[in-house]
């Protein structure tokens, strides 16, 4: 006998479904049979740890990790890992990937014309602090074209992949810059029906973040699922 | 209070110089971890049945005695120091994946019930606005028939896309397949978690 407390569930439109037409790769991998709906067992309440470093010394300055300085406009962003309560996530690790200033992936597959930047890899993690504080050093990616309709174009954007305390809190998602004019374009980001969900994907200028004559700084906070106030059955 | 949660959005096809360590499928430490060798390996399709050569896979799971390393997990089963569960393959160009682990032991569900040995997995990739989410279990395990999470699944053809396919030894390494089919005929079975 195990007393499990459930992660909430979201509301509806604050999640993007899996079958969005406008995103054309959706069509043809979206599941179409209705997903079967599990209570939490121990399998979905429990997850990986990274406290314990075995990933490795923290990489947060993506501009540190070539023989010279790579080209774009440094930025800083920072932000906490919380859950719905806005408790603190600790210990949990947070990887963060993205395009060059000019809009390019050091990725085989991206062809787009525009140039790879011998000095940027565009990879980093780091595993949050007691307050679930995390912060990286970058650059502003570039916008970049992309082939799902007629001169389409992605709204510049990181990637963050994020663990949380448990396999149901996993999540992998995209900050977003304010202001950007791409964002009433993107399918990608509008495939959240949501405003207020949708905003929670941008980030926000920071000036006190920001360090005079070296960095612009963005906050992003990223939210996990939380959980009910008290276990099913008590 | 509540904080809206952040939305899920795609990991898109170009994940692999930030997600992908290769040496993240082996999840024996070296072959250290206890219990009985196992490789999980199989391929991820779409609606064609193309394979999808830009998935990302994480497994997570028991150790061989049946605990999860995990501090929500208090049974009185133990840890082995040499195996935490985890695991990540990115799929390559025919849509192949592949996973060294250990048998995990059965866990407790819900009230009284018992859960078959079970991997729990999920796939992130291009066209995925989240992670897909499934379980494989093991073919001709008694307790498959009384999984409460297998139950939920009337049909039984569909049962059946649940069920990892005994294929063979490799050495001392017992290797089972298990496609994960994205959409339409013999679509795998997806939770919602």
């Amino acid at each position: 006998m195990t007393d499990i407390v459930d992660y909430q569930r979201p509301r509806p439109g604050e999640q993007p479904p899996y079958l969005h037409p406008d995103y054309k790769s959706t069509v043809k991998r979206a599941p179409t049979q209705k997903l079967v709906r599990i209570e939490h067992t121990l399998s979905e309440v429990t997850g990986p740890s990274f406290a314990d470093g075995w990933t490795g010394p923290d990489k947060a300055d993506l501009t540190r990790q070539g023989k010279g300085e790579p080209i774009g406009s440094r930025m800083i962003v920072a932000g906490r890992v919380l859950d719905e309560q806005g408790r603190a996530v600790a210990g949990t690790l947070v990887e963060l990937w993205q395009a060059n200033a000019a809009g390019r992936y050091q990725h085989e597959m991206d062809q787009h014309d525009a140039p790879l930047d011998p000095n940027f890899t565009g990879a980093g993690h780091v595993v949050t602090n007691d307050q679930g504080e995390y912060q990286f050093v970058t650059l502003v990616p570039g916008a970049y074209p992309w082939r799902n309709t007629p001169n389409a174009w992605r709204a510049q954007h990181l990637h963050f992949s994020v663990f949380g305390p448990a396999f149901a809190t996993r999540i992998i998602t995209q900050m977003f810059f304010p202001g950007d004019p791409l964002l009433e374009y993107d399918p990608i980001f509008h495939s959240i029906a949501d405003e207020a969900a949708r905003d929670r994907l941008v980030s926000r200028y920071d000036p006190g973040l920001s360090v005079a004559e070296w960095a612009l700084g963005y906050r992003f906070d990223i939210v996990l699922r939380g959980r009910a106030a008290t276990p099913t059955g008590l | 209070m509540r904080l809206i949660p952040t939305a899920s959005q795609t990991a898109g096809p170009f994940f692999r110089f930030g997600l992908d360590h290769p040496e993240w499928s082996d999840l024996t430490a070296g072959g250290r971890a206890q219990g009985e060798r196992i490789r999980v390996e199989g391929r991820v399709l779409d609606g064609d049945r193309a394979p999808v050569p830009d998935a990302l896979l994480e497994i997570w799971q028991a150790n061989a005695a049946g605990r999860y390393a995990h501090p929500e997990d208090r049974q009185e089963k133990p840890l082995d120091p040499d195996f935490r569960g985890f695991g990540r393959c990115a799929s390559d160009k025919d849509g192949r994946y592949r996973f060294v682990t250990v048998k995990p032991g059965s866990v407790p569900g819900r009230g009284n019930t018992l859960q078959a040995p079970h991997i729990n997995f999920c796939i992130f990739a291009r066209g995925l606005l989240k992670q897909v989410t499934t379980r494989m279990y093991f073919p001709g395990e008694t307790l498959n028939k009384s999984d409460p999470v297998v139950s939920l699944v009337e049909d039984a053809e569909r049962r059946n896309t649940l069920i990892g396919q005994a294929a063979g030894q490799d050495g001392a390494t017992k290797l089972y397949r298990f496609d994960i089919v994205l959409q339409g005929a013999g679509e795998t079975v997806f939770f919602d978690v």
